[in-house]
């Protein structure tokens, strides 16, 4: 059976595989702790043995889950490869400096109003 | 089983795994591993000396920026325990930036390069992070101004030199 229909990895499956909150939860229970198994992964959530495999297979082809045999066990990896090089195209380039301004504004602002929370009346 | 993290740091485990596709043959990816021609494009941009026959030595040289900083000249050591050119790499690798990394004694990193298509290959490095929790948090950090950058910003600045000879 053919695993990858295309070996290299596009960015619009990560971002289809990202573009789903059941796959998102997946990714965030496997960056708490890595290399559980589907048993483990299916514990976590409400929902089928299936219906969870299918989530897996899609954040597979999409490069952004890895598995790998130990003894008899399927283990599944969060490999962030793909998610670090999405990154570095789409968000690095568009966000840096605008989003560090904004964040010196937000903290400025929150500042001020801590400071005026604490004046006496 | 059901380790938490010792350090309990978020997201850190025992093992971990990157995987990555790069257009480039295997004998290419296997020296941009090995050589230091190669691995001064990339990542931490260090020269590595790597004796690639059981029991060899493997060392990773710190830069001259790093030596500004106060850093030894190597920063990183092991010893090779396989080498299958150009598919299979196995190594001990160990880092010495600070006492507490060297305390924490070698762990294993296993690089496996696969080729899955006309002129592309899969390179996956598994690292075997048992007993060394500081290690494991600084190779899963994401780049940051401070040059903490783990596996995933390596393998992405490989794949980059590879495929186009820049870096980022």
């Amino acid at each position: 059976m053919v695993t990858y229909s295309e070996p290299v990895v596009d960015d619009d499956s990560v971002f289809k595989a990202l573009a789903d909150p059941t796959r998102r939860f997946l990714l965030d229970l496997l960056f708490r702790r890595d290399g559980r198994t589907l048993t483990e992964l299916e514990s976590e959530l409400a929902m089928t043995r299936f219906g969870v495999m299918k989530h897996l297979r899609v954040l597979e082809r999409a490069g952004i889950l890895v598995t790998r045999r130990a003894g008899r066990e399927k283990l599944h990896f969060l490999n962030p490869v793909p998610i670090r090089m999405i990154h570095d195209r789409w968000i690095d380039k568009y966000t840096e400096r605008r989003v560090s301004a904004l964040l010196e504004l937000k903290t400025e602002l929150e500042a001020k109003a801590w400071r005026q929370s604490r004046k006496p009346a | 089983m059901a380790t938490e993290s010792k350090a309990g740091i978020a997201g850190v485990t025992t093992t971990q795994v990157y995987e990555v596709y790069i257009k480039a043959s295997a004998q290419a990816i296997w020296d941009a591993i090995t050589s230091p021609e190669w691995t001064v494009k990339y990542g931490y941009k260090g020269a590595v000396e790597f004796d690639l026959r059981p029991g060899g030595a493997y060392r990773a040289h710190s830069t001259e920026a790093m030596r500004s900083f106060g850093l030894p000249d190597v920063v990183v050591d092991g010893v090779v325990e396989q080498a299958i050119p150009p598919t299979k790499l196995v190594h001990t690798y160990r880092f010495l930036f600070s006492d507490a990394n060297k305390a924490e004694g070698f762990t294993r990193v296993t690089w496996e390069i696969e080729k899955v298509g006309p002129g592309f290959c899969r390179l996956t490095v598994v690292h075997e992070l048992e007993g060394a929790p500081i290690m494991a948090n600084m190779v899963a950090s994401k780049f940051s101004e401070q040059g903490a950058g783990g596996w995933a910003w390596i393998l992405s600045d490989m794949k980059t030199v590879l495929e186009t000879g820049k870096t980022m």
